[in-house]
């Protein structure tokens, strides 16, 4: 990337365009360099908006200085930018990352009045009894019967699932929708899985094998990589 | 040494006491030392249960007080000799013991009788946290009743927080008509819910209460069913192994025939 001397290597895609900046020079003659770059060219009006992915390398940023980045792509008016992503994270984000991708599994009966909270996903062997709740900012997969709150994608990932064997659950909630059983006596269902509709925006409950079909990337590592 | 059984529920009014008296009573039978021990402070009625209410001198709250000593407050029951109870204060209220002093009676009590039965007041506040603080295992009394079972889960979720043995479940005052409608919860939803191992079932019998009026538990009647279903947990506690009473009863010339000779249907 550097051979030419150049610290920015800008590439048009079908998405958009897409900066590669060089990870070796510092930060202050990236934006230099970039400021240039960019005041060549010379776009008309009738151009629609470009959206950009700034690919830094082997480059850490903190917020700030990615702020500074985006402003300075920002100051030429047909350009947005839509992610900047980085091959390094700091010790923290790592953690976190992991956290929130985990699957963690739990062997209990969550009783009346006892609560779970998770980060990442929730793998619950036993039931959940009426009044018990479970919460995760990941998916939820019961082992048993669900009778009680499931709460998942607590941190408002609406991409989040809740499964179980058994689904008579006094409350659904996904993200910040939310469904009740009706007030009428009600059977339960097997092996259904519940998520959030994206054509109405509310929470529907189907057969686990429609899901998958919805959500591909369940349990992809891919989703997890890109979405952590 | 003996060991502290705790009856509770959580829900009032399903049947506590009414099991301690029985359960006791029917250990007893089986030539055991039972004490049974009413914590349900400010509320005592196991000892008029028992029909003992008018031998109280001394009560819980003055044994752990100091102000007598446990074996002067207990009571011996009118029909066994092996039998004892120690009944709870009605004056004073449940603040006034500790999960620590409580304990330190049952301990007492565990030297010297097989089995220390604790009757435990309704609720989840202090006057449970004393009665479960001397207890080695604990049976939860439910009804087939939505609320009741709510509750005894909530129960059960605070005794598995305690060091003792997973509880066991006695479902009482089953109305096997309505059960069979699908208008009451059935048994073994029940213990789907509850997922703990059910000791024993107990139908809803006009026996218990004429019995528990007249100060007579009603596991000294020989035929009435319910106080079969008690002697049967007792049996099931001294570790027998006895089938679950069989809820359909038997109409026909068959039965009438067996029940003439005196065989259980």
């Amino acid at each position: 990337m550097t051979a030419n001397g150049q610290k920015v290597m800008i590439k048009g895609t079908r998405d958009g365009l897409t900066l590669h900046l060089d990870d070796q020079c510092s930060f202050e003659s990236i934006l230099k360099e970039l400021q240039e770059q960019l005041s060549m060219n010379g776009l008309t009006e009738e151009h629609p908006m470009i959206r950009v992915t700034i690919q830094l390398g082997n480059r850490y940023l903190n917020e700030e200085q990615k702020e500074k980045l985006s402003a300075v792509v920002r100051e030429k008016q047909k350009l947005v930018v839509e992610q900047i992503e980085s091959d390094v994270l700091t010790k923290e984000e790592a953690l976190e990352w992991k956290e929130n991708t985990e699957i963690t599994p739990v062997a209990k009966t969550v009783r009346s009045g006892q609560r779970i909270e998770i980060k990442g996903d929730l793998l619950l062997i036993g039931d959940v009894n009426p009044g018990g709740q479970i919460h995760a900012t990941g998916n939820i997969f019961v082992m048993g019967s669900l009778r009680g709150i499931a709460h998942a994608g607590t941190g408002g990932n609406t991409q989040t699932v809740i499964a179980a064997s058994y689904m008579q659950p006094s409350q659904l909630r996904i993200a910040d929708q939310l469904s009740r059983s009706p007030d009428y006596e009600s059977e339960g269902v097997y092996m259904e899985c519940g998520f959030i509709d994206d054509s109405h925006g509310k929470i529907r409950i189907d057969r686990l094998q429609e899901v998958v079909k919805k959500r591909p990337d369940l349990v992809s590592f891919e989703r997890r990589m890109i979405n952590g | 040494m003996g060991e502290a059984i705790v009856i509770t529920s959580g829900k009032g009014g399903v049947g506590k006491t009414t099991t301690t008296a029985n359960l006791g009573t029917a250990l007893a039978l089986q030539k055991k030392k039972v004490c049974l021990v009413d914590t349900d402070i400010g509320l005592r009625n196991l000892d008029v249960v028992m029909g003992l209410e008018n031998r109280i001198i001394y009560d819980i709250v003055d044994v752990v007080n100091e102000r007598c000593k446990t074996k002067q407050a207990l009571i011996t029951d009118k029909r066994f000799d092996c039998l004892h109870l120690l009944p709870a204060a009605q004056t004073s209220d449940k603040s006034e013991v500790t999960p620590e002093g409580i304990k330190g009676i049952v301990d007492e009590l565990k030297q010297d009788y097989d089995y220390v039965v604790i009757d435990c007041p309704a609720g989840i506040e202090q006057g449970y946290k004393n009665a479960v603080a001397g207890a080695d295992k604990a049976i939860v009394v439910t009804t087939p009743e939505k609320s009741s079972v709510r509750d005894a889960d909530r129960i059960i979720g605070l005794l598995e927080q305690e060091e003792m043995e997973s509880p066991k479940l006695v479902i009482n005052r089953i109305r096997n008509h309505m059960m069979k409608n699908g208008d009451m919860l059935d048994v073994d939803e029940i213990v789907n819910v509850l997922s703990i191992d059910l000791l024993g079932i107990v139908i809803d019998d006009d026996a218990v209460i004429k019995a528990s009026n007249s100060g007579e538990p009603v596991a000294m009647k020989p035929n009435s069913k319910a106080s079969l279903a008690y002697r049967n947990i007792a049996r099931r506690i001294l570790g027998e192994t006895v089938p679950l009473m069989n809820l359909n009863e038997e109409r026909g010339m068959l039965a009438k025939v067996k029940r003439f000779f005196g065989m259980r249907t």
